[in-house]
């Protein structure tokens, strides 16, 4: 909606795998996606699904188990295989993180205050006086009351909401051209979580800052979200704009998901919530085949025999795709 | 530094018939969990009354309570800590019946953990296994054959499918949808998660800061909320509808729920309410009843009419 211009990010082929006791794991398996300025992208799936590892890997904060291949670009500038000291003067600047427990995330022996001060500092080389101001003003950006004078509190002062307030203050303060939000939201209630969703939406409206929201919770994407990437196994089953994805889910697995949500009336009317049967696969290498085949209604030998390709539906122009052999739009059209 | 009581529940009165689901809803500090440990007495209230069945169970000693310990069960949150990593799953189902000496013989007992098996979609197999060697899902399916295998007449479930994921969560209520409409037990279902009680609840109960604020069929609860924040948390919830979602408009609560250790005198949600006036600030709303259900605020009138705080103080959810 708010999206203009050239991608800030841009993924290409990314692939992760983890060596581990029980031989190499693939965590993530050609993953590609571009982010404009201003867009909002949620990248959704279960546990397991591979999307905290896509989050991650873009500003190379995989642990060395972790072997990853493909291309992260922001803007010009090659992340993968950079050397660490280019990856420091990214990290906090360009791309910056918040993730889903603000108290394990902020240091509770110091004040929210020299936390966020700390990056100034490091990247634009503030003075301790200047670094404080601007800390006071992402502060009062955020939303925390009084912020002149909360800049001195510690974490264990601040509720769980006004801490994840703080944390995308921190991740703010440069002004960074890519936030990544790992489940932001999931650690709050509802309420709060309301309020912090508005924030990210107005950051990306009035800063054009890109985020990139890693979420299991459809609701959350429904609110916020302006594409849509759906992970499954560690690959992008399916990827449109949010709407088109929600009213005309073309892969199984979305439309599984969606199926799953619970809604209004379902059971009255005497529905059930859709199942997915079985389990998400631990794969040691990608198999050339669907890899929801397995749990998949419509599954046949083609899909055990060849991984699909994202691929458009072929009378529409727009960036929905799906990689499916059955995509649900087709058989759809074939029932009428 | 405030150290002393913290009333976590206060004044909470809940009456659940027989085959029905009561859902208890709140936010977290709320003491949702906490009215549901006091149900099946794994916490003795400080003062007040649980009866079952027209007996009061409040204050009976361990050996009294053990006849209506059967009648009473409980499914937790996270089944990877309520389920003994030691015990293999046949001895955790069929550790009620050993108890509480339900069954006579070992035979019997492993007849009924199969058959307790069986009932939340598992194999009788699964007894021999422990729950590392499970999924989420699996475990809490053996939660559940757990506490339903002494056959209860209520079984309280608290958060039963927070801790998974969406497609098992499916699963995970359909099960108890089923199970409740076949065995016909009641139900306190504890959750915050406001699309799964609309799912499944009979009633609903909306709890803030320790006192209920609201109770009421799902449809009145859902359909026509009275209390300013039954209203605020169900305009919160976000919808899996972008079309939909984008078009509501939602209350933003300022501020956050105050610590129960200091709540705010008169009606506890005046602090965050967007309607409050003052007498909300200094007298305590007592739970009435109105033609819609029943609701503790000073503003709703008897016919359940009152303001209502989405229309009060619009704010679009998208930016349009």
């Amino acid at each position: 909606m708010t999206a203009q211009g050239e991608p800030v990010l841009t993924v290409r082929d990314l692939r992760v795998t983890f060596r581990t006791d029980d031989g190499p794991v693939s965590a993530v398996d050609s993953v590609s996606f571009d982010v404009r300025p201003g867009e909002v992208l949620a990248v959704v799936g279960e546990s397991g699904c591979g999307k905290s590892v896509t989050a991650m890997s873009i500003a190379g904060l995989l642990p060395p188990s972790a072997t990853v291949t493909g291309s992260v670009r922001l803007r010009d500038q090659e992340l993968v295989g950079a050397p660490e000291p280019t990856l420091r003067r990214v990290r906090g600047a360009e791309v910056a993180y918040v993730f889903q427990e603000p108290m394990t995330s902020l240091n509770p022996v110091f004040t929210v205050g020299s936390q966020i001060t700390e990056t100034l500092r490091i990247h634009q080389k503030l003075s301790r006086k200047q670094a404080l101001a601007r800390a006071v003003e992402l502060l009062a950006l955020v939303g925390i009351p009084s912020p002149a004078s909360r800049v001195g509190a510690y974490p264990h002062q601040f509720s769980g909401g006004m801490r994840q307030r703080v944390m995308i203050a921190m991740a703010l303060a440069c002004d960074p051209a890519v936030l990544v939000a790992d489940e932001p939201t999931t650690a709050l209630d509802v309420t709060v979580q309301a309020a912090v969703l508005d924030l990210l939406r107005d950051l990306g409206t009035r800063l054009g800052t890109a985020i990139v929201l890693i979420t299991h919770d459809l609701g959350v994407v429904a609110d916020i979200a302006d594409r849509v990437l759906v992970m499954y196994a560690g690959r992008v089953v399916e990827t449109g704009p949010t709407q088109e994805l929600f009213d005309a889910p073309r892969h199984h697995y979305t439309l599984g998901l969606l199926g799953a949500v619970p809604t209004a009336g379902r059971r009255a009317a005497g529905g059930r919530l859709q199942e997915i049967p079985g389990l998400v696969p631990v794969l040691h290498e990608q198999p050339d085949a669907c890899t929801f085949a397995e749990r998949c209604p419509a599954a046949d030998e083609q899909c055990r025999a060849g991984a699909p390709a994202l691929e458009p539906r072929d009378t529409d122009p727009t960036t929905h795709r799906a990689a499916c052999w059955h995509p649900a739009d087709a058989l759809l059209t074939k029932g009428r | 530094m405030h150290f002393g009581p913290v009333r976590a529940v206060d004044g909470v009165s809940l009456r659940i018939e027989r085959g029905r689901v009561l859902a208890l809803v709140g936010e977290s500090g709320s003491g949702k969990s906490t009215v549901g440990r006091c149900v099946v007495r794994l916490l003795a209230p400080t003062s007040g009354t649980v009866r079952l069945a027209g007996t009061d169970v409040t204050h009976l000693s361990r050996r009294a309570l053990r006849p209506h310990r059967r009648e009473v069960s409980i499914v937790f949150q996270d089944p990877a800590s309520s389920l003994d990593p030691r015990l293999s799953v046949g001895d955790i189902v069929g550790e009620p019946l050993r108890l509480l000496g339900l069954a006579s013989s070992r035979r019997e007992r492993e007849t009924r953990v199969g058959d307790a098996l069986e009932q939340v979609g598992l194999r009788r197999q699964v007894a021999q296994r422990y729950p590392h060697e499970m999924s989420g899902g699996q475990r809490q399916r053996v939660s559940i054959a757990r506490a339903l295998v002494s056959s209860p007449r209520l079984l309280v479930a608290d958060e039963p499918t927070s801790a998974l994921d969406v497609s098992v969560q499916a699963s995970v209520l359909n099960l108890l949808a089923d199970l409740q409409r076949d065995l016909g037990f009641a139900c306190l279902f504890i959750t915050h998660d406001l699309s799964a009680v609309e799912y499944l609840a009979d009633e609903v109960a909306v709890m803030y800061l320790g006192t209920l604020v609201e109770q009421g069929s799902r449809e009145a609860v859902f359909d026509s909320p009275s209390h300013p924040y039954t209203q605020a948390l169900l305009s919160a919830a976000p919808l899996a509808n972008p079309r939909e979602q984008r078009a509501r408009r939602r209350v933003l609560l300022s501020g956050e729920i105050p610590s129960p250790t200091a709540p705010p005198p008169g009606c506890r949600f005046h602090t965050r309410c967007p309607v409050a006036v003052e007498r909300c600030r200094t007298e305590v709303p007592l739970l009435r009843t109105t033609a819609l259900g029943q609701v503790a605020c000073h503003l709703v009138a008897d016919d359940g009419s009152g303001p209502d705080v989405r229309q009060q103080q619009p704010v679009p959810v998208g930016e349009g």
